[in-house]
């Protein structure tokens, strides 16, 4: 006597691999949108908040004309503004559904970081060669740098933002000392705030 | 024949595969309403590619596409027009310069199959999990 089989085997219970197969396919399919994708959640308003701030230590920077005030004045900037724009680009990101640790944010982080950390140790090592009015010249060069870097995983202005950067940086390198502090103005200040202006207004923020 | 039906279940035994019958209702379910050319046609690889890629940009150019996808002219244009013809995505053909630029981009009913398809295929493995 035969015994009774199903004319089609039920999918899962007799074919394990066909969930394995559609977890490979997920994995595909969120593999290709990543590398795709680019990082679109930077917050265009906190560039331009970081704009602000930058303008105000500008001014509090003159108020003593010493080394130590400028570099401290300016260091304590620049830990506001990345506490302050990577608040407002995860805010954005929630907003978006978007990831922070996403593949493109990822590289993102990882183009953006070597140029600052070459600038925080280029900073040190011209400070004890008293250079210091080198410093404004190499911020903004290296400042640039990772714009442009960073900025190749996420919007096209960005990019862009990075290379006007790395021009004023150029001028500062050999511009007198008193024109560097301007062109620190001009970039930090000036130019975030009008590129965050115009990030904000064409990508939703 | 008789032999089968003869023989009985045990009650867990009878339990735990309807609890199984119910968790695949879900994916047979989405399987079924979804029409079988179309399962197919966003199935296979290299176009199951160009939809994610799409997917996440409003619009990617031809060369992008290939240098995303690592692939020839002949296989992505295939492929493309594959799902151009569907309806699933929209082609633009202009010039840059005096460079030919084709660009693509999901349209609306290409979002939704792909949709779909991610459920399908979500499903099928919740239902694995369960059973």
């Amino acid at each position: 006597m035969a015994t009774v089989r199903p004319l089609r085997p039920d999918p899962v219970e007799r074919d394990p691999a066909l969930s394995d197969r559609a977890l490979d396919n997920l994995r595909f399919i969120r593999d290709t949108m990543e590398r795709a994708g680019t990082f679109t959640a930077i917050s265009g308003w906190g560039i331009a908040s970081v704009g602000v701030v930058a303008i105000m230590a500008a001014v509090v920077s003159r108020a003593r004309p010493t080394v130590a005030w400028m570099v401290g004045t300016w260091v304590i900037t620049a830990a506001v503004c990345i506490a302050l724009s990577l608040a407002l680009t995860a805010r954005k990101a929630r907003r978006s559904k978007l990831s922070m640790v996403s593949g493109p944010a990822q590289k993102l982080a990882l183009a953006f970081s070597p140029a600052m950390v070459v600038g925080a140790l280029l900073t040190v090592a011209l400070l004890r060669i008293g250079a210091n009015d080198l410093l404004p010249g190499v911020w903004l060069l290296l400042y640039g740098t990772a714009v442009v870097a960073g900025g190749a995983f996420s919007v096209r202005i960005i990019p862009v933002m990075g290379l006007c950067f790395m021009v004023l940086g150029a001028g500062a390198l050999f511009a007198p000392a008193a024109v560097g502090q301007w062109l620190m103005v001009a970039g930090f200040g000036v130019a975030h705030v009008v590129f965050g202006i115009q990030i904000a207004r064409r990508h939703g923020g | 024949m008789a032999r089968h039906s003869a023989v009985p279940e045990p009650r867990g035994e009878r339990r735990r595969r309807e609890e199984e019958k119910e968790a695949l209702r879900s994916v047979r379910g989405r399987a079924e309403a979804t029409p079988v050319s179309l399962d197919r046609l966003i199935h296979e690889r290299m176009r199951l590619g160009i939809v994610s890629a799409l997917a996440a940009n409003e619009s990617l150019t031809f060369n992008e596409l290939k240098a995303l996808l690592q692939t020839t002219d002949g296989n992505l244009s295939v492929h493309a027009r594959k799902l151009e013809e569907a309806g699933y995505i929209s082609c633009t053909k202009s010039f840059e310069g005096r460079m030919p630029k084709t660009e693509y981009a999901l349209t609306a009913p290409g979002r939704k199959a792909f949709e779909r398809y991610l459920d399908h295929m979500e499903a099928l493995i919740r239902a694995a999990r369960d059973a």
